[in-house]
């Protein structure tokens, strides 16, 4: 359901609205700066307050390091740095949403998180080429939704991306 | 309860996918047992049982691979069967050929297996082996020589047979009941109480077997029906009653016990902080806690522990094979099959091990006609040893060949410009052999001598925490000790802190601790430090410049500034080298996890563990950072 609901998306030429109660799909909205971001509810697989965070070496900057997850080492990622704004503080406050991308497990750090939407198929575009600075390819669409813009957001892309990629080519 | 039609099977099969599975494991199983039991077997006076092992083995196989439609499978096990019934009505005589052809049916199953299983790999004819089976059962295939001889002692042997003793009085005719027809025996519920009977273990279980078919709901009839006949042939090797669960169920289990010491060792603080009168009334209860979470993650941790027997079974196989290439005669005898190690490490020592078996035979055990000239019996004996000692396990490969030779390993050092002396001690000689690319074989063979052996063998038992030992002696043979840790799960390991985050040093590499004090930490020729330990210098590293580029501290900053550290001494490949770290915590025992679950890997990182506080601490691969260092 999640890949047919994407898929037109993606595809970028599909925008015919056809299917509106199919196409469907819940995400979660978070803050960064003062931009709203989605991703799919279905990557979503817990939100939690951060941990201290163990530092690893030699990871990209925006790599924070690694928390313990009821026992699994999890990395994290601090996804101001990810979309170049200055570094947020670690603290107490600080939410982080735990993804599972491809069996893999993975903790975003953000502002805030504000709700799940459910957005159907007309309501997210395609985004327009922002050229190379802010890696758009991680950008599935944007969705206006009351008076905010949304920024669909490609987990699995940005996490995998060749820079600073999480995993390992071969594993990934 | 009735074993399935193998045409019932076809039709069912869409519902069948599910026990494939089980079908495939029970099958490899079966194969092993089959050709452990065939390599056991004794031409001359074959043991009854052994021959109806192999012969409800085969059959297993053939009824699964029916049911599930695997033909090929089916079919080639059929060929095998009515070679086998022949052999138990005792109408041919086994002999050495049988036992050959066999065992080669054995590895085109294993092959069609794992077609069957998905895995990569070539289909394999099954046709020259499948006439091979067809000629001896026929018994056209019989040649004149040896064969014939054995086939007339051993009727002889077998009419002189001792009577069978009460309560198991099965006249060879019985057997007759299931072999001739191969039809009727797939529809035979009392299969496996029959069969049962003239095996010693049978007398005592056959109802319990028949029953636990029936009970078994969840798996389908004819793999129920089977795993009788398996569990029998594997309680031969030592194995009682078993489950299978997947490796990640018991892992996660590991990764909650974990998480449950964590909270326990939570408590204990907190109740630690209280005051005398409010702590009393919970003591009891947190140290009977402890006690039962300590148990508790020790009965958790043995799941993970397999019998050395899993890295010992292959061996006959594959030392026959050996022998006969290399024309050597040669008995392996096993102990300690029964010592249980970590599926992780008993996975890679694997092939380590079977590296020094080959070595034994290729380059220890002498030719026959050598070894009658030295006095010794033409036939050589390998010996696989397994025993635990405390907290880790010792596996011992010794041969009684003709032992090292010191002036040729000498030379051959020689010959490579390692520059030994003749004044080195055995010992020391002995550890020339573990030099890369070192070998004193005259000839290069597909079997060993092309000097890519032990320095390998050395590497893989160190990354396991392990070492290996040689002990030889001139004409007598060559004992090749392995010690290794139970558990890759756990570790001994040394807690420090460095930039403020905890790091773990594997404890087997720690040499000495030291507080530089008066021992200055100089610099040589601003590219490294040294310091002077024991009129020896040691390179040194600071873990706080390695692991933190983004730190405080510059490279190759002032020897001053590192005042006030500790020095670890760690030795790696044989070198010495200090680290230098900010603060020692302490020594305990770490569970270890991958951060590669949904990490990549991390260069100078072999893992992570989970302290007491709940925060992650890595474990440090002390022999990567330090051949970072000096390169």
């Amino acid at each position: 359901m999640n890949g047919s609901a994407q898929q037109p998306v993606m595809a970028g030429n599909d925008w015919s609205g056809a299917h509106v109660a199919t196409d469907e799909a819940e995400y979660l909205v978070f803050r960064l700066g003062e931009e709203d971001y989605a991703v799919d509810i279905l990557h979503v697989r817990e939100i939690r307050g951060c941990d201290p965070v163990t530092r690893i070496a030699e990871a990209p900057p925006h790599v924070t390091g690694v928390i313990n997850l009821r026992g699994s080492i999890v990395p994290v990622v601090d996804m101001r740095v990810r979309f170049g704004l200055k570094a947020a503080a670690i603290d107490a406050f600080t939410v982080v949403i735990i993804l599972n991308i491809a069996g893999r497990m993975v903790g975003i750090v953000v502002d805030s998180v504000s709700d799940v939407v459910r957005l159907g198929a007309q309501q997210r575009k395609p985004a327009p080429d922002f050229g190379a600075a802010l890696g758009t390819r991680y950008i599935t669409g944007l969705a206006s939704l009351e008076e905010r813009l949304l920024i669909l957001i490609d987990m699995e892309k940005l996490v995998n991306g060749t820079q600073g990629g999480l995993f390992d080519a071969a594993a990934a | 309860m009735s074993l399935l039609e193998p045409v019932r099977g076809n039709a069912a099969a869409a519902d069948m996918s599910r026990f494939y599975q089980i079908f495939f494991e029970e099958t490899a199983e079966q194969l092993t047992a089959m050709e452990s039991l065939l390599l056991g077997i004794d031409t001359s006076q074959p043991a009854a049982e052994a021959i109806d092992a192999i012969f409800r083995a085969a059959h297993s196989i053939k009824g699964g691979s029916g049911t599930f439609g695997f033909r090929d499978m089916a079919a080639l096990t059929h060929e095998a069967e009515s070679l086998l019934a022949r052999v138990r009505k005792r109408e041919l005589a086994l002999n050495a050929p049988m036992i050959d052809a066999l065992l080669e049916a054995g590895d085109v199953l294993r092959a069609q297996l794992s077609v069957h299983r998905g895995e990569p790999g070539m289909a394999v004819d099954a046709g020259p082996v499948v006439a091979r089976l067809n000629a001896l059962a026929s018994g056209a295939g019989r040649p004149k020589d040896d064969a014939c001889i054995t086939g007339g002692t051993d009727a002889v042997a077998s009419s002189a047979m001792p009577a069978p003793p009460p309560g198991q009085q099965e006249p060879p005719a019985d057997f007759g009941f299931f072999s001739p027809e191969p039809a009727a025996q797939s529809a035979d519920p009392g299969y496996g109480l029959f069969d049962d009977g003239p095996g010693p273990a049978a007398s005592a279980a056959p109802p319990a077997w028949g029953r636990r078919s029936t009970d078994d709901p969840t798996i389908d009839a004819a793999p129920a029906g089977r795993r009788c006949g398996e569990k029998r042939v594997v309680s031969a090797l030592g194995e009682a009653s078993s489950i299978r669960v997947s490796v990640d169920k018991v892992d996660q289990l590991i990764d909650l016990v974990g998480e449950l010491v964590i909270s326990q060792a939570m408590l204990a603080q907190r109740c630690a902080a209280l005051r005398e009168a409010q702590r009393e009334p919970l003591l009891d209860g947190l140290s009977a806690l402890e006690r039962n979470t300590r148990s508790l993650q020790d009965a958790v941790m043995s799941i993970r522990m397999l019998p050395m027997s899993f890295v010992f079974n292959r061996f006959p196989r594959m030392l026959r094979d050996l022998a006969l290439k290399l024309g050597k005669q040669v008995e392996l005898r096993t102990e300690g099959e029964q010592t249980e190690l970590d599926k992780g490490v008993i996975e890679k020592i694997s092939d380590p091990i079977n590296h020094l078996v080959r070595n034994a035979l290729d380059h220890g055990i002498e030719l026959p006609a050598a070894r009658v000239a030295a006095g010794k019996p033409a036939r050589g004996v390998v010996s696989l040893r397994a025993s635990q000692r405390g907290g880790s396990a010792l596996i011992e490969v010794e041969d009684d060949g003709n032992g090292l030779d010191r002036a040729r390993i000498l030379a051959a050092a020689a010959e490579r410009g390692l520059s030994p002396s003749a004044a080195m001690s055995d010992a020391e000689v002995w550890q020339l052999i573990f030099a890369p690319g070192f070998s004193t074989a005259e000839t290069i063979t597909d079997v060993s001598g092309r000097g890519v052996g032990m320095d390998v063998v050395d590497r893989n038992i160190r990354a396991l925490g392990g070492s290996v030992e040689i002990d030889s002696t001139g004409g007598s043979g060559t004992r090749i000790s392995v010690r290794l840790p139970l558990t890759l799960a756990i570790m001994d390991g040394m807690s420090v802190s460095v930039g403020g985050y905890a790091y773990v040093i594997p404890l087997a590499c720690v040499v000495e601790l030291l507080a530089p004090g008066s021992r200055a930490i100089r610099s040589v020729s601003g590219q490294g430090r040294v310091v002077e330990v024991r009129s020896e210098f040691l390179p040194v590293i600071s873990l706080a410049e390695k692991l933190d580029p983004r730190g405080p501290r510059s490279p190759n900053g002032p020897p001053g500034e590192s005042d006030g550290q500790i020095m670890v001494i760690v030795e790696v490949d044989g070198g010495r080298t200090a680290l230098l770290v900010d603060e020692l915590y302490g020594q305990h025992q770490v569970v270890v996890k991958s951060i590669e679950t949904h990490y990549r890997r991390v260069a100078g990182v072999s893992g992570a563990t989970i302290m007491g506080d709940g925060k992650v601490a890595l474990i440090l691969d002390i022999g990567s950072l330090v051949r970072q260092a000096r390169h």
